[in-house]
């Protein structure tokens, strides 16, 4: 079987899991049946909880590890993740300003404020990177956005511990958690990782390209400033998604393209791909034993995905071949 | 060099200003006649036993973190990579939180534990994670790329065991473990002054005499070895420096964000050079710290932990720095 081969059935399977297992104990034949028809599905555990974490999940999973991808293939540093260019810190920011601030507590609008924040925080990164040079080299794109980001967390943190109240809502915010959301309150986002995707995509050859080296990749007919941008949208856009949806789940976007590329190389037409389906199986696997082992009161994803998926990271680095970056 | 001696005298001055400045004032004068002898009995209570521990803290965080920062990011040859991602930082912070949640729930061990041995399970948890990384990475000799990785996940497990212990614990317990992630001068004592010292009086010396190969290692891992560099020694070497530094500073005034990250690249480009200077990141390391803690103490009403004001003072001016000063590739 091919590699995608056994990252889709490896997908089907948590997708599976993931609607089938959890803390309240429903019966396989409940579960099924209220798939079938919602009508029966009496205490909205299925479709209130289960298909919603589902669905989440996978946008998300998939959405950083994608991005993820983007991000390094475009600064050609192993330890970008998606948040370099400032995107979860500003909408850490911008969450923790609406607590803060306004009193927000409705999920609806924190998801507004993070998106908003995001978008801000890497146009502010990029706009330090283009007007200190051209855009050619990644390094001062990935200083700038270390940069910027340590000041937006400096913000945040500042805020945090000045006020009780908003430490309370942040601590729990910032772990990331895939429970809580409706459907109705995703149905937005999809549109803006969507557009993420596409620019992910039309980025693969550029990605190729840069991956030679900025000298070469402009020799071979590259638009740097195009391939910068384009780049960014899909960076930012499915960052900001992820964020918004999930909260900063920060180490999916690291790990899954070292992964992706142990599994197909660096060819980013089959790396984007298989870093997504990676994101998307680590995600949905570490929320459903954050489901399991917690018992009444789970573990969030961002937890479990930091432990379990630190150690599984550790042996797949020790044991694979690297490819370097 | 020039660039290294103005960095040097502004230490020298933020130091010596980081002492006046505070709410019984001393001039610049009364500070330097107390250091040489002939204060009086208030001042030299103040100096001595207010404000020279801290100050001597400060220096000396600045100290080790710039100098770390400078070394992870050269062996490296990564910009963005900090002692962070020997997984001393990490391992430091799990250590505390757990001794703050743990230790300030049972009463019997609180107060003692959170005074004295906070530092002590800091820096056992930072040298035993940066241990592990270095063992995890080796593989008939440690190569910079694979540890870089394998130190994200260690920082990973780490940071996830690190925020759970945070979620999970009630709320005093949640505020004092968040202070201590974001660093703070403000409980430091000779005490917490004298490992760094020794750290780095041992340390800073062998670290610099790494200087050479450093460079030549810039050139790849097989002109190294061409070019005669006992590669995986002096890695070892460079590494066990960075992690020592770290875990020194790490231990006496918690994880201060954003010093090894932006000390070295200040340093770089005020020096115009195409690796950040071993000497002159250090110092730089200090000025900053020193600035901050200043800040910290005098500006605001309640204190502002310094790990705070290091990034909200560093970080603007490095992206000034980026948008005004052309550097190298690095």
């Amino acid at each position: 079987m091919t590699t995608f081969g056994v990252l889709t059935v490896a997908l089907l399977v948590t997708l599976a899991a993931s609607l089938f297992l959890g803390s309240n104990p429903v019966s396989p034949a409940t579960v099924l049946q209220a798939l079938l028809d919602p009508a029966t599905d009496t205490e909205a555990i299925v479709w209130g909880s289960r298909v919603p974490r589902t669905v989440l999940g996978l946008l998300v999973g998939t959405a950083l590890g994608m991005a993820g991808t983007v991000m390094q293939g475009q600064t050609g540093n192993p330890l970008a993740d998606p948040g370099l260019f400032g995107v979860s810190a500003g909408a850490s920011l911008a969450v923790v300003l609406g607590v803060f601030v306004l009193h927000v507590n409705s999920l609806g609008l924190t998801l507004a404020l993070s998106l908003v924040g995001a978008v801000i925080a890497s146009v502010v990164v990029f706009g330090v990177a283009a007007l200190g040079r051209d855009l050619a080299s990644p390094v001062p794109l990935a200083i700038a956005g270390t940069a910027v980001s340590a000041l937006l967390g400096a913000v945040t943190s500042f805020l945090v511990l000045n006020d009780a109240e908003t430490l309370e809502a942040y601590r729990i915010w910032v772990v990331g958690s895939l429970s809580g959301r409706s459907l109705a309150e995703v149905g937005p986002v999809v549109l803006l990782l969507a557009g993420g995707l596409v620019c992910a995509l039309v980025n693969a050859r550029s990605l190729n390209n840069l991956a030679l080296g900025s000298e070469m990749a402009r020799g071979l007919g590259e638009s740097l400033t195009r391939a910068r941008l384009v780049g960014l949208g899909a960076i930012t856009f499915l960052t900001a998604g992820a964020v918004a949806l999930a909260g900063p789940i920060g180490f999916i976007g690291l790990t899954a393209p070292h992964v992706g590329r142990a599994l197909v190389g660096g060819d980013h037409y089959r790396l984007l791909p298989a870093s997504a389906l990676v994101g998307a199986v680590t995600l949905l696997a570490c929320d459903v034993v954050g489901r399991l082992i917690g018992g009444q009161a789970e573990v969030a994803v961002g937890v479990v995905l930091a432990v379990l998926g630190g150690v599984a990271f550790v042996v797949i680095v020790r044991r694979a071949k690297l490819a370097v970056l | 060099m020039t660039v290294t001696l103005a960095v040097l005298l502004a230490a020298g001055f933020v130091f010596t200003a980081g002492i006046a400045a505070g709410s019984a004032n001393l001039g610049l004068l009364d500070v330097l006649g107390t250091l040489a002898g002939a204060g009086t009995r208030a001042s030299e209570f103040i100096v001595y036993e207010l404000r020279l521990p801290r100050a001597a803290a400060g220096l000396a965080v600045g100290l080790c973190l710039g100098l770390a920062g400078a070394l992870t990011q050269t062996f490296s040859r990564n910009p963005l990579a900090t002692p962070d991602i020997l997984g001393v930082t990490s391992g430091a912070s799990a250590g505390a939180v757990t001794a703050i949640v743990l230790g300030g729930g049972g009463y019997s061990v609180g107060a003692s534990l959170l005074g004295f041995g906070i530092p002590v399970v800091a820096t056992v948890g930072g040298l035993a994670a940066a241990a592990a990384v270095y063992g995890l990475a080796w593989k008939g000799g440690v190569d910079s790329y694979r540890i870089v990785l394998i130190g994200i996940g260690v920082t990973a497990s780490l940071g996830g065991l690190t925020s759970y212990l945070v979620v999970r614990a009630q709320l005093t317990q949640a505020t004092a473990a968040t202070q201590w992630l974001v660093g703070s001068l403000s409980g430091v004592s000779w005490a917490s002054v004298w490992p760094m010292v020794a750290a780095l009086v041992v340390v800073a010396p062998i670290a610099l005499a790494q200087s050479g190969p450093l460079g030549i290692s810039q050139l790849g891992d097989d002109v190294a070895v061409g070019l005669g560099v006992p590669l995986q020694r002096h890695r070892l070497v460079v590494i066990a420096a960075a992690v020592l530094l770290t875990a020194a500073a790490v231990s006496a005034a918690g994880p201060v964000e954003f010093v090894a990250f932006v000390a070295p690249q200040v340093a770089r480009r005020l020096a115009g050079a195409g690796r950040p200077p071993l000497l002159a990141s250090a110092l730089v390391g200090a000025v900053l710290v020193l600035i901050a803690d200043v800040v910290a103490r005098t500006a605001f009403t309640g204190e502002i932990p310094v790990g705070i004001l290091t990034a909200i003072i560093g970080a603007p001016y490095l992206i000034w720095l980026l948008i005004h000063r052309k550097g190298g590739t690095l």
